[in-house]
């Protein structure tokens, strides 16, 4: 628990040092919603409809590039191979990653999300609690597998393509439900749907997040 | 001094190791036992296995056919004890360039769950003479400054095994002097010394026992001085930074 | 040589199985009524489908194994039952449409049954892909184990996850039970022609992996001569 805490500080740290990874990832997240109304012009009720899928597609980029970031940073000097030398279970190496990839990912969908709701004069305030709960577990999935997928790519050529190509199949689902459970507690769906489309994607969340941390030790092999 | 029979027990042995990259073998079937008070060098031309032979006794490489045995059991199944004795400096400094030498061993510490962890933080520091720089973000820092982080950091947990991949790698005249010195002095203290270098003369002053490999097989093992390379006369090759691609 | 000898078996089994599925699929099999005709493009398109799922299964398992024993033969394993899968669910969304065009009226639709094969076959090209770029040959079994095992972990997610989502596609007709509907004949034909898929893969496996021993020995005389 201990050693969890401080991979994440030491992540923290070094991003509050470099200012790297969290703005490229907040910008990004902005471009594709920038981009996307201009892309369609849609109506307001229209662009309500389909935020859900937008945020998250949003989401999806500024994720990849984040956990990309994330390693290239242990990759160099061999910093991965120096968390391998200490006396560790390897699993704790892959919650503290994935903890900070998460963080990450949580700020920047904040300023996506704050952004979204200014440009479109659209208040997230009712559905707030529902939709910080399908915030957490659906980037709580992605970023397990980000974090996984992230330290495989890190020894390819070409992980900028590598990452996106592992991840993005394989988080489908994720965000499938995740959007689904974002339009239904934007609208104002009873209480019992919401619930049962966090309850998805928690689930198949988990299940990413126990893959992970069952096979990270192997990919800190050789 | 702990007696002869207790630090055999406490000795670090690849038995029958064999590591395949892919096709390639970059070890062969090579047996090898160290114990604490030995000083060895490990020596061979480019692409002999001398950096893949130091991973896999770190624990970095898992050996393709036989094992590391660590105090008798496989280092890869009880991988904490014997990591918290094993020191590994390499040419991957595994340092983060953000973080300044202090905050580095101070993290690298706090992962090999150290008790005083300012007091040993600050000696190591101060045994790599490093405390003026030792605040400023590693990125910033000389080649020389580096590599003696990156030899704070092995030395940091106290190791009882050091393993050392050509530890004088862009340090001046004088740390390499004190280097010396320092690792001369652990030996006096009974730890065990396992290093590579290109330079023949240099790791043979501090070594006792030679190891000599050639294409990933064991070529000699002895002790130094009956060694054929010593009455060749010198060094075959200087190392490039070529032989480097094999870790 | 009884290596060799039993390959031969192998194919010449594969080439007559094949030769009756396809009398069985065009002739013996009767004429469905709504459908018609082009009706019969389903045994080959389900045989390679559920085979193709199989496939990823396999490489899970070949993954495991590797993981758990190191052994070489159960990374080949895995990398020729990616290659002759991908091939296979290949051959999956080229049929598809093919049925679907003349039955549905278009060739593609976003249902759920042909996303999860859409995303099977994105899996199938994760896996190749990341064995072809991979920068260090020590670390290639490892991380392609990985990536298969997580590959089939989110197989197994789609496939129930389809559960939650409206489908066109038809519904699964042979694991519905007694009353799902399936003429004796066309059972029959179903049955045998999956069989001969499978044997088919079966065989090129066992190719893809004799070839991958192949090369290896080759490129250790190689060195061996260079040296």
């Amino acid at each position: 628990m201990r050693i969890i805490w401080t991979i994440l500080v030491k992540d923290l740290r070094i991003e509050w040092r470099s200012r790297e990874t969290l703005p490229s990832m907040c910008v990004f997240g902005l471009l594709v919603v920038f981009l996307f109304n201009f892309a369609f012009e849609t109506a307001r009720e229209e662009t309500l409809r389909l935020l859900p899928g937008l945020l998250w597609v949003a989401f999806a980029f500024a994720g990849v590039l984040g956990f990309n970031r994330s390693f290239a940073a242990e990759r160099e000097n061999g910093c991965l191979e120096g968390l391998a030398l200490a006396p560790i279970d390897p699993s704790t190496i892959f919650l503290g990653k994935m903890l900070a990839n998460l963080v990450f990912l949580g700020v920047a969908e904040a300023v996506v999300i704050f952004a979204a709701s200014l440009w479109y004069n659209f208040s997230f305030f009712p559905a707030l609690a529902w939709l910080a709960a399908i915030l957490f577990f659906g980037s709580l999935g992605y970023a397990a597998l980000g974090t996984i997928f992230g330290a495989v790519a890190a020894h390819t050529h070409m992980r900028e393509v590598m990452l996106p190509v592992l991840q993005f199949p394989v988080a489908f689902w994720i965000l499938i439900l995740a959007i689904d459970a974002t339009a239904d507690a934007l609208r104002g769906a009873p209480r019992v749907e919401i619930a049962g489309g966090v309850y998805r994607v928690a689930g198949v969340s988990l299940i990413f997040v126990v893959a992970g941390f069952l096979l990270f030790e192997y990919v800190l092999e050789e | 001094m702990p007696p002869a029979t207790s630090r055999a027990e406490r000795a670090l042995e690849l038995h029958r190791v064999s590591k395949y990259f892919g096709d390639v073998a970059a070890l062969r079937n090579v047996s090898l036992r160290f114990v604490p008070g030995e000083s060895v060098l490990v020596y061979g031309p480019n692409g002999a296995g001398k950096t893949t032979l130091l991973r896999t006794l770190a624990g970095l490489a898992r050996p393709s056919e036989g094992e590391v045995r660590f105090e008798g059991r496989n280092l890869i199944e009880n991988s904490a004890a014997p990591k918290k004795a094993l020191g590994f400096a390499s040419h991957s400094s595994f340092l983060y360039g953000e973080l300044s030498p202090r905050e580095n061993l101070r993290f690298s510490g706090r992962l090999f769950g150290l008790r005083d962890l300012d007091r040993a933080v600050s000696s190591a520091l101060d045994l790599f003479d490093l405390g003026a720089r030792a605040d400023e973000p590693v990125r910033t820092l000389s080649r020389g400054l580096v590599q003696r982080t990156s030899l704070a950091r092995a030395f940091l947990h106290d190791p009882t095994f050091l393993l050392l991949d050509e530890p004088f790698t862009g340090l001046d005249a004088t740390s390499v002097k004190n280097l010396e010195l320092l690792l001369a002095g652990l030996v006096r203290q009974g730890k065990a010394l396992i290093l590579s270098n290109h330079n023949f003369e240099q790791g043979a002053a501090l070594a006792h026992r030679l190891v000599e490999l050639d294409g990933g097989r064991l070529k000699y093992d002895g002790r130094l001085e009956g060694a054929p390379r010593v009455s060749e006369g010198g060094p075959s090759l200087p190392e490039s930074s070529l032989g480097k691609a094999e870790g | 040589m009884t290596e060799r000898l039993s390959s031969a078996a192998h194919l010449y089994i594969t080439s007559v199985w094949m030769t009756v599925a396809l009398y069985m699929d065009f002739l013996y099999a009767p004429r469905e009524l709504t459908m018609g005709e082009v009706q019969r493009i389903f045994y080959v398109h389900f045989s390679l489908a559920v085979t193709a799922l199989f496939g990823y299964l396999l490489i899970f398992l070949g993954g495991v194994a590797y993981l758990w024993k190191r052994s070489r033969a159960a990374d080949d394993f895995s990398h020729a039952c990616a290659e002759v899968g991908f091939v296979y669910c290949c051959g999956v969304l080229l049929t598809g449409p093919l049925w679907a065009r003349p039955v549905w009226g278009i060739w593609w639709t976003w249902d759920a049954r042909l996303t999860s094969t859409f995303i099977l076959w994105l899996l199938y090209i994760a896996y190749l892909m990341l064995r072809a770029y991979v920068t260090s040959p020590g670390r290639v079994e490892i991380l392609a184990s990985v990536v298969g095992i997580i590959g089939f972990v989110d197989a197994i997610v789609d496939y129930m996850a389809i559960r939650w989502w409206r489908t066109q596609h038809p519904q699964p007709v042979i694991m519905g039970g007694a009353g799902s509907g399936l003429e004796p004949r066309m059972w029959l034909t179903v049955m045998v022609t999956w069989g001969a898929f499978l044997c088919l893969f079966a065989y090129l496996v066992r190719a893809r992996m004799a070839l991958a021993e192949a090369r290896r020995e080759l490129r250790a005389l190689k060195r061996e001569l260079a040296m």
